[in-house]
């Protein structure tokens, strides 16, 4: 097992090295001069130069590299040319607000996901089973920036049961985080559903039923959690997803996480910013990617650690 | 004596093409879905001529009316029919799912093809790349490179064209990699086929349901991720009629004019659905695990 996992990190480790890379040459691709872009049109050749400073490009590229690894190390992220402070505090301001959407989205969308696939991977071509794959399929095809303004119509603006923007308290959370596991609910219906039909099909389920054991017995506990193996690994991978989707949906609720702050950098033209979100989005998805093959392994006994 | 009728071989042998469309023909809603579809690329081309107004005829009398017969999906801020703006921009998203899938497609089937035959070095290196494109969620790679090459809707084509590639490579690479040590190719290479001639004459084929599947699916998915750029302002420009961007405008008026923001959704939605329906029915027609 420790010999899997070393193995599994040490393969992360080049993947790593080519997204920071990535990362860096990104602010060095932008078309033009970027001093310049970033100080505006009527900027004078003294206000490029203080930018050109500040953005740290007027050193040779392999200098700036060095300076670059070294300050991510520190933990060390630039300083934001919108607010002026540096990108680390920024981040570290609104990291638990995404963080708590996120996971808050993931809980209920595997929740719902997992019953709604085992409705209708029980009920194979009955209605229970069309009800089911009409409604995940409508999941994975709704824009969620319209769920989430049909959300607001609805919820916040008719009823006014939850309140439309904001961060500060339970009920904030509600509709974002509906928005932005719907999807994600549905991927996981699907899945479960074609695992559970696969799992139904095992001799040892047959065995089971011949026994005589109730079919619920049957469904939850001999075929359920095998077939859960491959549907943890699938949420698991979801979750990086849902850091992508928190982009457009915090935009839709001006919610103050890390989506919202990429949005707002890309249209300041904040470069130190954008790239560490771009990077820190990146560095949790290959973690999660890991933490998922590794979990799968734990869980699937077929596979030998040894 | 009675003449006796000769079946030939070749009535009743089963190509896989027949047996896939006698497959697809069971498939009820991926048929209407590509019904749908047709039905959407026919409005793409005559959307303009059927169109009740014009995209931008601003009609400063009949300003945020809801749906009526005049206008059967009402109005906007400045007047202007959105039933004509939303099927007008039929053409944009098709264009643009279209377009950028086709790019993908083409460059992940080729790097694939190449990683997967060829071996070695190349391989390491094409699946290096596809590395590092699949460790940004989608949407952030897309973002990504929106904000290098600045925005519009020929940079979203590219961007969305960026991020679908390695799913094909990948895709196409492991399908290679399968078919490059069979009987028929290596028949072929015995023969002297060239390379390419062995490439695509006698793996891609093999390939081909996988990458078709794909396909579709990927459709759907990148016209959702070009209508969220686009809603975020990074895609298409007003006055465009992009679904997307007409959403976001609609997002001022909630409050008081909700179909602003009902019908370009809706239009994204079903033509999303569309797609997804499709590929889930050329799945289950292509794939030779589902018995009957």
């Amino acid at each position: 097992m420790l010999r899997y996992l070393v193995k599994r990190i040490i393969e992360v480790i080049p993947t790593l090295i080519l997204v920071v890379t990535f990362v860096f040459f990104f602010v060095r691709m932008i078309p033009g001069d970027p001093a310049q872009l970033v100080a505006g049109p009527q900027a004078t050749q003294e206000d490029i130069e203080v930018v050109r400073e500040a953005l740290g490009l007027n050193e040779p590229i392999p200098t700036q590299f060095v300076k670059y690894v070294t300050g991510l190390c520190k933990g060390d992220l630039g300083t934001s040319l919108r607010t002026k402070r540096p990108v680390a505090t920024e981040i570290a301001n609104r990291y638990a607000n995404t963080v708590r959407l996120t996971l808050l989205s993931l809980a209920w969308s595997s929740v719902v996901g997992i019953l709604l696939g085992v409705w209708s991977g029980k009920n194979r071509s009955k209605w229970q089973d069309y009800t089911g794959m009409t409604l995940a399929v409508s999941g994975i095809s709704m824009p969620s920036f319209w769920i989430g303004f049909m959300l607001i119509i609805v919820f916040a603006v008719n009823l006014g049961w939850f309140p439309t923007t904001g961060a500060d308290s339970f009920a904030n959370l509600v509709l974002p985080a509906f928005t932005l596991g719907t999807s994600v609910a549905a991927v996981v219906a699907r899945f479960t559903r074609s695992s559970l039909i696969e799992v139904l099909k095992e001799d040892y389920v047959r065995t089971a039923r011949a026994k005589g054991i109730k079919e619920k017995m049957v469904v939850w506990k001999h075929a359920f959690r095998n077939s859960m193996i491959s549907v943890v690994t699938v949420i698991g991978l979801q979750f990086g997803f849902l850091l992508g989707g928190s982009v457009v949906t915090e935009s839709v609720f001006a919610f103050p996480g890390l989506g919202s702050l990429l949005i707002e950098s890309v249209n300041y033209r904040d470069y130190p910013a954008i790239q560490s979100l771009i990077l820190i989005f990146s560095l949790h998805f290959i973690i999660i990617n890991l933490l998922v093959d590794i979990l799968y392994a734990v869980l699937n006994p077929e596979i030998k650690l040894s | 004596m009675a003449k006796e009728v000769v079946k030939t071989e070749k009535d009743d042998i089963k190509t896989p093409f027949k047996e896939f469309v006698r497959k697809f023909k069971k498939q009820k809603t991926a048929l209407v879905a590509l019904v749908f579809i047709l039905f959407l690329v026919v409005l793409s081309f005559i959307s303009y001529k059927i169109a009740p107004y014009g995209i931008n005829e601003y009609d400063y009398s009949a300003i945020m009316q809801g749906p009526s017969s005049a206008h059967w999906f009402g109005t906007d801020e400045f007047g202007r029919d959105l039933f004509s703006r939303v099927i007008c921009g039929t053409r944009i998203s098709l264009a643009v799912g279209l377009f950028s899938v086709t790019i993908g497609a083409i460059c992940g089937t080729l790097l694939g093809l190449i990683g997967g035959y060829y071996g070695g070095f190349l391989d390491s290196l094409i699946m290096r790349i596809c590395d590092v494109l699949f460790a940004f969620p989608g949407i952030i790679l897309a973002i990504a490179i929106v904000a290098i090459l600045g925005s519009g809707l020929g940079n979203v084509v590219i961007a969305v064209a960026v991020f679908s590639t390695p799913t094909f490579a990948r895709l196409v690479r492991s399908a290679t990699l399968s078919l490059k040590g069979s009987v028929f190719v290596q028949a072929a290479k015995s023969l002297g086929a060239s390379d390419a001639r062995i490439l695509f004459q006698h793996i891609l084929p093999g390939a081909i349901p996988n990458i078709i599947v794909q396909y579709t699916m990927s459709i759907g998915n990148s016209i959702l991720t070009a209508s969220s750029l686009s809603f975020l302002g990074m895609g298409a420009q007003p006055p465009t009629p992009e679904w997307g961007l007409l959403l976001s405008n609609g997002r001022n008026y909630m409050m008081q004019s909700m179909h602003i923001t009902l019908f370009p959704g809706l239009a994204i939605f079903l033509t999303v659905l569309a797609f997804n329906l499709l590929g889930d029915g050329l799945r289950d027609a292509l794939d030779p695990k589902l018995s009957e």
